[in-house]
């Protein structure tokens, strides 16, 4: 069954950050030895923090930044090498802000037909055509392709994002925060849409979100990162239901379900997010975690499991079987 | 009931836009008692903010205020001069803002700005000020409170200038907390730890809160009464459960099928959505504002005014003609758009 389109093998993405005036440069590791597939026709939701670097691993896979080591192949071929334009047949993003992702002094049309222009199309007469059919079916009349990204709504703006990635059909399409500019109402019409195109087009998705509740409802398969790696990954629902690593479990926690009268959880996570420059020694999430243990500060945790299905963590040394002690404590903080 | 802290009737905020009046707050009542939470939920542009503003009376110059009754504490606030209402902000009232990045000055140290407030309202030395300011910021779970007073904003994550934001807020101890969308900028983790706290607190010195947020998930948890604004109007208004668990107005409806429960939504099911957009404020408004989105739109929506009327409870009030029974039908009733 394992297919997958994107590859990505320790990779590592470290960035120089000034240390203060005259005291040169130290390392963050912002990507820091992740190995994950996004296998065909899934969508792989990626959960965590800011700061944790999802953005960046986005941006590699996207090949707008090269990873300082490891590899990353997509479709079989690697990313570093293969030209930009070949990279932008198979892969599109959408980002996070449709206010500064759409160029200001271009008409929608213009916006939509660049990756066409891009990639050299073939056929330039057809370009108009396929502009307004693929306008058509993301709900943008056909009126505003000679107006200006100004002139339209938020939701309208991310939907010409969304018809900009998809005018070449793409295999794959990484959705950075989609909907979090977005008020909910236009959030639900958004994500809809792109349930609809994905069936449409056998898109594979990689949506990058800090909204629970909307990777849950998107998701078939979940990676929770922190610090730079990834410490579980799970299919959507096992994650959900029963979350192994302590970490999963306190985001879960936070997540706020309009459900009247169950107040504001506690998710015990304490200390603030910790330095990424000077990360932890151990496992880096043991000064927040409610189940460390004495070995958690010097031992960094094993990778236990594989195939899509893996967690980080020491609790799970005899391996991902047993269940975790203290599972009672989540105990009907979900409905 | 408890003596009311805050009482309005009949606000109104018009701001002059080059096309005409915009009339941003139209005819809002509400109270909030002693200790009380209110939320106010709508979405982007409803008018939200510019009802904190106006209670602070920080509108911009284009912006008039009327009211019939604005009374804080049992004091009136209409027609008190910018010396009188300074006194009153930060002290009696204070307001949280959601990005506390800009609303944090830059170029002083946070403790500082904390004593600021309380040398400004009351007649104490540094020293007391001080003292406050290192008690209220170990309250809002800073550790090492004492050297962080020498701070400054940029050195502070989000998180942590929020807490500072609150622990100033708290230095007078107002009567009233304004909080416009606190935790919005923050990640889900540091949410909860936030909602917790400004709950903890407001439950430990009795002050009321009037939570302004577009989150029905926060509204659900900490709110003790809620306020759904649509269109400068309050369409909904209600105790907590009122309103969630028996929505009466189409848009409160809409609002709850367009977010993902885990738990509830079927995954990868179509969500419900509102269609169309918000109306323009500019100019008087015929019928109720929600016509032209609602699914259960006919004639006796399209002209007059449309009275807030109340649900099967005298509390539990909504803006629509539909009959409670028929609302209450309609809110069970699956809708996909």
């Amino acid at each position: 069954m394992s297919d997958p389109v994107i590859e990505v093998s320790d990779v590592t993405r470290t960035f120089m950050i000034s240390a203060g005036f005259m005291r040169g440069k130290k390392p963050l590791h912002a990507v820091n030895g992740i190995t994950l597939d996004v296998e065909r026709g899934e969508v792989l939701g990626i959960v965590g923090e800011s700061g944790c670097g999802k953005t960046t691993l986005a941006k590699m896979m996207l090949g707008l930044l090269p990873p300082t080591s490891g590899t990353l192949r997509l479709d079989g071929k690697a990313v570093g090498s293969a030209d930009r334009i070949e990279v932008a047949r198979i892969l599109q993003p959408i980002f996070q802000d449709p206010y500064s992702s759409l160029n200001p002094r271009k008409s929608i049309g213009d916006i939509i037909m660049l990756p066409l222009r891009v990639q050299n199309d073939p056929n330039p007469e057809t370009w108009q055509s396929r502009a307004e059919a693929i306008m058509d079916l993301v709900g943008l009349p056909k009126r505003v392709i000679n107006n200006f990204p100004n002139q339209l709504s938020g939701g309208q703006r991310q939907r010409v994002a969304i018809a900009r990635a998809l005018i070449n059909r793409p295999k794959i399409v990484i959705c950075d925060e989609p909907t979090s500019a977005l008020d909910v109402s236009v959030q639900s019409q958004i994500l809809n849409l792109l349930q609809d195109l994905r069936s449409e087009f056998n898109l594979t998705y990689v949506l990058i979100s800090h909204n629970l509740a909307v990777v849950e409802h998107m998701a078939t398969r979940v990676a929770v990162m922190y610090l730079g790696r990834i410490v579980e990954q799970a299919d959507t629902e096992t994650l959900f239901k029963s979350p192994r690593h302590p970490y999963t479990e306190a985001l879960l926690g936070s997540v706020l379900t309009p459900v009247p009268g169950l107040g504001v959880p506690d998710t015990h996570l304490g200390a603030a997010y910790p330095n990424p420059i000077d990360p932890p020694s151990g496992c880096t999430f043991h000064p927040r975690c409610a189940k460390v243990m004495d070995h958690c500060s010097n031992q960094v945790p094993p990778t236990i499991g594989a195939n899509g299905t893996m967690v980080e963590c020491h609790l799970y040394a005899d391996g991902l079987g047993q269940k975790a002690k203290g599972k009672k404590t989540r105990k009907g903080k979900r409905k | 009931m408890a003596q009311p802290i805050l009482e309005i009737e009949n606000l109104c905020v018009d701001i002059k836009v080059p096309s005409g009046l915009l009339r941003a707050v139209q005819n809002i009542n509400f109270s909030v008692a002693k200790g009380e939470t209110l939320c106010i939920v709508g979405e982007s542009g409803c008018g939200k903010s510019i009802t904190a503003l106006s209670l602070m009376n920080l509108l911009p110059r284009t912006a008039t205020r009327s009211a019939d009754k604005l009374m804080l504490d049992g004091r009136d606030l209409r027609g008190l001069g910018e010396r009188e209402m300074s006194d009153l902000r930060g002290n009696r009232m204070a307001m949280i803002f959601q990005e506390p990045m800009t609303s944090l000055n830059p170029a002083y140290s946070i403790g500082n700005q904390l004593e600021e407030a309380m040398q400004r309202h009351r007649n104490v030395g540094t020293g007391e000020a001080r003292d406050r300011a290192v008690f209220l910021l170990e309250k809002v779970g800073i550790t090492g409170a004492r050297g962080r007073l020498g701070q400054y904003p940029h050195q502070l994550s989000g998180g942590l200038r929020q807490r500072v934001m609150i622990a100033m807020s708290l230095m007078c101890e107002p009567a009233l907390i304004l909080a416009d969308e606190p935790t919005t900028a923050l990640d889900v983790t540091i949410q909860a730890q936030i909602l917790h706290l400004l709950a903890d607190l407001r439950d430990e010195f009795e002050t009321s809160l009037i939570l302004i947020t577009h989150d029905l998930g926060i509204v659900a948890r900490v709110a003790d009464r809620v306020a759904v604004m649509y269109a400068g109007e309050f369409v909904e208004t209600g105790t907590t459960e009122q309103v969630f668990n028996a929505p009466s107005h189409p848009y409160t409806q809409g609002l709850l099928r367009c977010i993902p429960i885990p738990g509830k939504t079927k995954r990868g099911e179509h969500l419900g959505a509102i269609p169309g957009i918000v109306p323009n404020l500019v100019g008087e408004m015929q019928g109720c504002h929600f016509a032209s989105r609602c699914s259960h739109v006919h004639d006796a929506c399209q002209s007059g005014h449309i009275a807030l009327r109340a649900s099967f409870e005298e509390s539990h009030q909504y803006r629509c003609v539909l009959t409670p029974k028929v609302c209450a039908a309609n809110s069970k009733r699956k809708v996909v758009a």
